[in-house]
């Protein structure tokens, strides 16, 4: 079988399983600028779900309303059938625990070690891990990233390639059920954006997580998209599998594509 | 007959020139408005900000570690140049009015009129504006980077609360450590007084500090000591919010550090000038 026909198979199965994240009429503007206009999609459990689009269509606004770090002026974000935007300040952090956010330049914390910054959201998280626990933990998450010897490092000593594994290793030490990743693979090197696409395959496939990727890298897409979204001016443009999308004939994906190929 | 065609003639010139004149006046006057509103609206965010800030403070999940951190950070960056700057204070002082009290037979004056002059005002106002200089561009700086790089988002999508792990454990701090700053730096300032008085004189060391606090009451102390924390609380608020609230662009982090000094040695001599007025009040 080959990778497209697997990926439809996936595909299939992923249709059959029940919806986990459920975003409707999403609208958010900006000084008046309106970012998202009437944005609604749905991720299936154990899928990925690939958001393409260009620079400032509002791919990375989307998934920050998600996790709260942007309020949508309209619209309902559900998390397994919660309403999010209903949610007081301590419930939301609870369901907030369920989702894992990878940013875009991996937002590790300078002034901490590595061993500490996987540190930072084991303690606060899952307090009832023991000190023993929670340094098999950190061992276990940067073995998952192929980083194994970095935990007494500090950020500014990796390579960017480095710091994205480590980050990755930071969100999933929780064990989250849904993972963001905000342009995963921008500013890395082909080689490296290569071992980020299978990083977020493997953790897909041994963490049972769902995710939404967003990013405009059209190989990370083919790498690991089941299913995938276009955005354009606040809206969902396009919905497809990655074939589908190859062989459309919309004006915008084409030029989206053909720029990419270029 | 001519005048009148001249005059007919400028009529468009003056109407467009006094049309040009009342758009620009009201350009002025919009733009006035837009600033004074953009003022409120971050005296306003100020207000809100320091009322978080103060509720958090109180929260039952207070970072007691990293509130120690930040104190022995704050403590360990300033004192090398708190160090320095309290025995130049005291150096200086002594050496620019020694000349005048031996002049009217005051010199034995000397300790006492120096320590007076640092407990009350030199040292704590010095060492607060060197502070600001330190510590409240540092906050400003660092806090603006990791708004900027994203780990102040990274943080709240832990589910912690960044203000209350960066704001008040650092606010908290500055206000603590700056009142054990200024007293070191006083102690430092008197001790480089001695040192002065011995380049032209010969006291002792235990004579010069007798005399020294021999006359200093608990109305010189007290209120220097209570003014200091609210310095330290100016400066951490200031710092802090200015970096917590700075732009996203990278810009933003050398503003926010730039206006975090400015604002907070500003404020500084503000609150010294009304802790002055009040102390005025009860002597």
């Amino acid at each position: 079988m080959t990778e497209a026909k697997s990926k439809i198979a996936e595909r299939q199965v992923n249709e059959s399983k029940k919806p986990i994240l459920e975003i409707k009429n999403l609208k958010i503007s900006f000084n008046g600028k309106a970012v998202l206009t009437d944005t609604s999609l749905t991720l299936n459990e154990g899928e990925n779900l690939v958001v393409l689009g260009k620079s400032g269509t509002g791919k990375s606004v989307l998934i920050k309303c998600v996790v709260g770090l942007l309020i949508p002026d309209a619209g309902t974000i559900k998390v397994f059938d919660t309403d999010m935007t209903s949610l007081n300040k301590k419930q939301f952090s609870q369901m907030r625990q369920k989702i894992g956010f990878l940013f875009q330049n991996g937002a590790l914390y300078d002034s901490m070690t590595i061993k500490q910054n996987l540190e930072f959201p084991l303690v606060r998280l899952m307090k009832d891990l023991s000190k023993k626990e929670r340094e098999s933990k950190i061992v276990t998450a940067l073995e998952n990233v192929g980083l194994p010897d970095v935990l007494n490092k500090m950020p500014s000593e990796l390579s960017g390639g480095q710091r994205k594994r480590v980050s990755l290793a930071r969100t999933i030490i929780v064990d989250p059920l849904i993972m963001l990743y905000d342009e995963p693979t921008t500013g890395l090197d082909p080689v490296t954006s290569d071992e980020i696409s299978q990083l977020i395959n493997d953790i897909q496939k041994q963490l049972k997580t769902s995710s939404i990727i967003i990013t405009h890298d059209l190989r990370c897409a083919q790498q690991t998209a089941d299913r995938i979204m276009m955005l354009d001016e606040g809206v969902i443009h396009m919905e497809g599998t990655m074939e589908e999308f190859e062989k459309s004939d919309d004006p915008l994906v084409n030029a989206f594509f053909n720029a990419n190929i270029n | 007959m001519e005048k009148v065609k001249r005059v007919a003639k400028a009529i468009p010139r003056i109407r467009d020139a006094t049309i040009h004149s009342v758009k620009k006046l009201s350009d002025k006057t919009l733009h006035k408005k837009e600033e004074a509103s953009n003022f409120l609206t971050d005296f306003a965010n100020a207000i809100l900000f320091v009322n978080l800030v103060i509720k958090e403070t109180f929260s039952r999940e207070f970072e007691f570690k990293e509130f120690l951190r930040q104190c022995y950070m704050i403590g360990n960056k300033t004192l090398p140049l708190i160090s320095v700057t309290g025995a130049i204070m005291g150096l200086v002082l002594t050496i620019q009015s020694r000349p005048v009290l031996v002049e009217f037979g005051a010199e034995s004056m000397l300790p006492g009129m120096v320590a007076i002059s640092l407990i009350r005002e030199m040292g704590p106002v010095i060492t607060a504006l060197i502070f600001a200089g330190k510590i409240g561009s540092g906050m400003g700086a660092e806090l603006g980077s990791m708004k900027v790089t994203e780990q102040i988002d990274a943080m709240e999508v832990s589910s912690t609360n960044p203000i209350r792990f960066l704001v008040v454990t650092r606010a908290l701090a500055a206000t603590l450590m700056l009142p054990i700053l200024v007293l070191y730096a006083d102690a430092l300032g008197i001790l480089g007084s001695w040192a002065a008085a011995n380049i032209k004189g010969d006291v002792t060391l235990s004579l010069f500090f007798r005399q020294a606090f021999g006359s200093i009451g608990f109305i010189d102390l007290i209120p220097a000591i209570i003014k200091t924390f609210l310095f330290g609380a100016v400066i951490g608020f200031v710092g802090t919010y200015k970096g917590y609230n700075a732009g996203r662009g990278t810009e933003s982090v050398g503003v926010a550090a730039n206006s975090a000094v400015v604002l907070g040695s500003l404020l500084v001599l503000v609150v010294d000038m009304i802790a002055v007025q009040i102390t005025d009040m009860f002597v």
